[in-house]
């Protein structure tokens, strides 16, 4: 920027070199972006086919005519609307479950001082560690001990007992509600109950809504406990009901795909709305905040 | 009624006035205990829940363990029956432990320096970089029994869109899910289309590196490719160890993928999709022998745990944590 000896050719310039940098990762996105949603397109040109053009070669890229009534069929098919119900009051149960609980908790951990805690929550990040499968066994026997098969009580009520990630992600942000905020609320007369439901909670809307947002998908996703506890068709979830769907339709794409597509665009759509909500739960974790 | 308030109203003044009396001393220390009882108030669920959910089932798993528990007659003790069993006389559970670790041994490194990658490149300035980032992300919300249906048909070996699109540049495909050599890289190509969840960590930690560092290196003339391995990676080093340590726990537990992926959880063609977790499940819940499925439930706690044990060790060498970072 200060001596130059010759003036620089065009691309020799910093500027031009940084351009074609620009272009080139550019280019790779959008090759990239092209691989990355080209199943999703798949799926939806596949649920919209005719079984004759999902079986020919080379396949077609655009279904010839848009079958809508594969998705009417695949819907009437089997109890859909019944899982779809199923699920809902499920999810519904379990996000209401982990916002309230977790964030009682992670309030305790981030805003009250008592003895052992730091121990605890030592436990509490350690209990993340243990993976899922070793702890489902014995859960098992316990609810079949408390008679708790083929009830939705396996699946709604450890949500009522926090969760370590979420208790962790809670805690992070409640920690960035200053001291003197809750020490004025405290002169005020307001015990920690009230200090958290009516100041931390509104103060934390984003944080509660992505645990909110993460627990939906966790639950509208679950696979494992249905198909653990739930064996009476009737209370069949729409993952497990989508699993039994395709033994019946066996190898039909077409009513495989546009059941799947109707399965996934809750979730879908939960994303396209609140999608800053998934990147706050991110920022949390690498500890960007807090 | 009036009494009533009147009482109440005498027994509030009769409380300020026990407060006022006593001396300063005695009135923090109480202030001091109920807040460390609120304190346990808060916290309780979580411990009422570790107690009776993680903690105590455990214990009990760990007593199964030496039994012949079937859920409904017998609990007889066993002694090490079960883990002799398991080592000496179930050819399976090798089968399975094998498959388990190919898969974690593959798809948690590609899953890493995937997720990295991607997060390098969706961290530069480029007109629609939020587009991007919202479609390399949007696998990871999809999953699902929805999910693993899309990939059979996509890994379908004569119409599927893999072998469609391998065949564009004269590659013949595999046979993938029906192919044993096949199926595991199956599985691992599936995860790799939603590593834009861990890439979000990765962007994350990226955007917190210092843009002080990369101008001192710039006017050192450093090229992209130092500043890459002497900034960028050594500075979210924290990130990738929080990411291999996870999903490592996550690899592990590699199950619904071949349940729903072979016919009736099966283990697909020669057992080549028989991961820990299956056989376990059917060991538990095929054929109800809870005492050998804990048994290996507790192997496999122990496996991950020394893993997790040595990563914590070997963490401390290549993991630099920020001056001034607080936890």
């Amino acid at each position: 920027m200060s001596t130059q000896e010759h003036s620089p050719k065009f691309y020799e310039t910093m500027s031009f070199k940084r351009r074609m940098k620009k272009m080139f990762v550019l280019l790779l996105l959008i090759l990239g972006s092209i691989v990355i949603l080209s199943p999703v397109w798949w799926m939806i040109s596949t649920s919209l086919k005719t079984p004759g053009e999902i079986a020919q070669y080379p396949p077609s890229f655009l279904p010839d005519s848009f079958q809508w009534s594969n998705y009417v069929k695949a819907w009437q098919t089997a109890p859909f609307t019944r899982w779809a119900l199923n699920t809902l009051f499920i999810t519904v149960c379990v996000v209401i479950g982990n916002v309230v609980v977790n964030s009682f908790v992670a309030y305790g951990f981030a805003k009250i001082r008592f003895r052992g805690k730091n121990l605890l929550f030592t436990l509490v990040l350690s209990t993340m560690l243990i993976p899922g499968f070793v702890m489902m066994i014995p859960q098992y026997m316990l609810f079949s001990k408390l008679h708790w098969i083929n009830t939705y009580l396996p699946l709604i009520v450890p949500a009522f007992f926090g969760n370590a990630f979420f208790i962790f992600l809670l805690r992070q942000f409640f920690k960035t509600i200053p001291d003197e905020m809750i020490e004025a609320a405290k002169i005020d007369g307001a015990n920690h109950f009230q200090i958290w439901w009516k100041l931390a909670m509104p103060l934390m809307k984003p944080a509660v809504i992505t645990v909110a947002i993460l627990s939906f998908n966790g639950a509208w996703n679950d696979f494992l406990g249905p198909l653990l506890y739930i064996n009476d068709e009737k209370l069949y979830t729409l993952q497990i009901g989508l699993q039994t769907f395709k033994g019946t339709v066996q190898t039909q794409w077409h009513y495989l795909m546009s059941a799947s597509v109707l399965v996934l665009l809750p979730v879908i759509l939960i994303f396209f709305f609140f999608q800053r909500y998934f990147i706050e739960g991110s920022n949390i974790t690498t500890g960007t905040k807090g | 009624m009036e009494t009533a308030y009147e009482s109440a109203k005498k027994n509030k003044q009769a409380a300020q006035k026990e407060v006022a009396e006593p001396v300063k001393k005695y009135r923090i220390k109480s202030l001091r205990k109920r807040e460390e009882l609120s304190g346990f108030l808060f916290i309780s669920p979580w411990l009422i829940g570790f107690v009776a959910l993680t903690l105590g089932p455990l214990l009990f798993s760990l007593y199964v363990s030496f039994t012949n528990y079937n859920i409904t007659s017998k609990m007889d003790f066993v002694g090490t029956q079960n883990y002799q069993n398991m080592f000496f006389n179930d050819g399976l559970f090798w089968t399975s432990l094998w498959n388990t670790l190919y898969f974690v041994a593959f798809s948690v490194p590609l899953t890493t320096a995937g997720a990295i990658l991607l997060a390098v490149l969706l961290n530069q300035k480029i007109p629609g970089i939020k587009v991007f980032r919202t479609i390399y992300y949007l696998p990871a919300v999809l999953s699902g029994v929805a999910v693993y249906l899309l990939w059979m048909q996509l890994l379908s070996p004569s119409t599927g869109l893999v072998n469609t699109a391998l065949s564009w540049f004269g590659v013949r495909g595999p046979a993938w899910l029906f192919d044993p050599e096949w199926t595991k890289p199956a599985l691992i190509v599936m995860k790799m289309w939603s590593v834009g969840g861990g890439m979000l960590l990765y962007l994350a930690s990226l955007q917190g590196v210092s843009k002080a560092m990369y101008e001192a290196a710039d006017i050192d003339g450093a090229s992209a490719f130092r500043k890459f391995f002497h900034i960028t990676l050594p500075m979210i080093t924290p990130v990738i160890f929080f990411d291999i340590v996870t999903s490592l726990i996550g690899g592990f537990q590699i199950f619904q993928e071949a349940y729903v992926m072979t016919e009736n959880g099966d283990g697909g063609p020669v057992n080549s999709l028989l991961f820990y977790n299956l056989h376990m499940w059917n060991k538990a819940f095929e054929v109800f022998d809870m005492g050998y499925a804990s048994a290996m439930a507790w192997f496999l706690f122990v496996i991950v745990l020394v893993l997790t044990v040595i990563n914590l060790k070997f963490g401390k060498r290549w993991v630099h944590y920020g001056g001034g970072d607080e936890k």
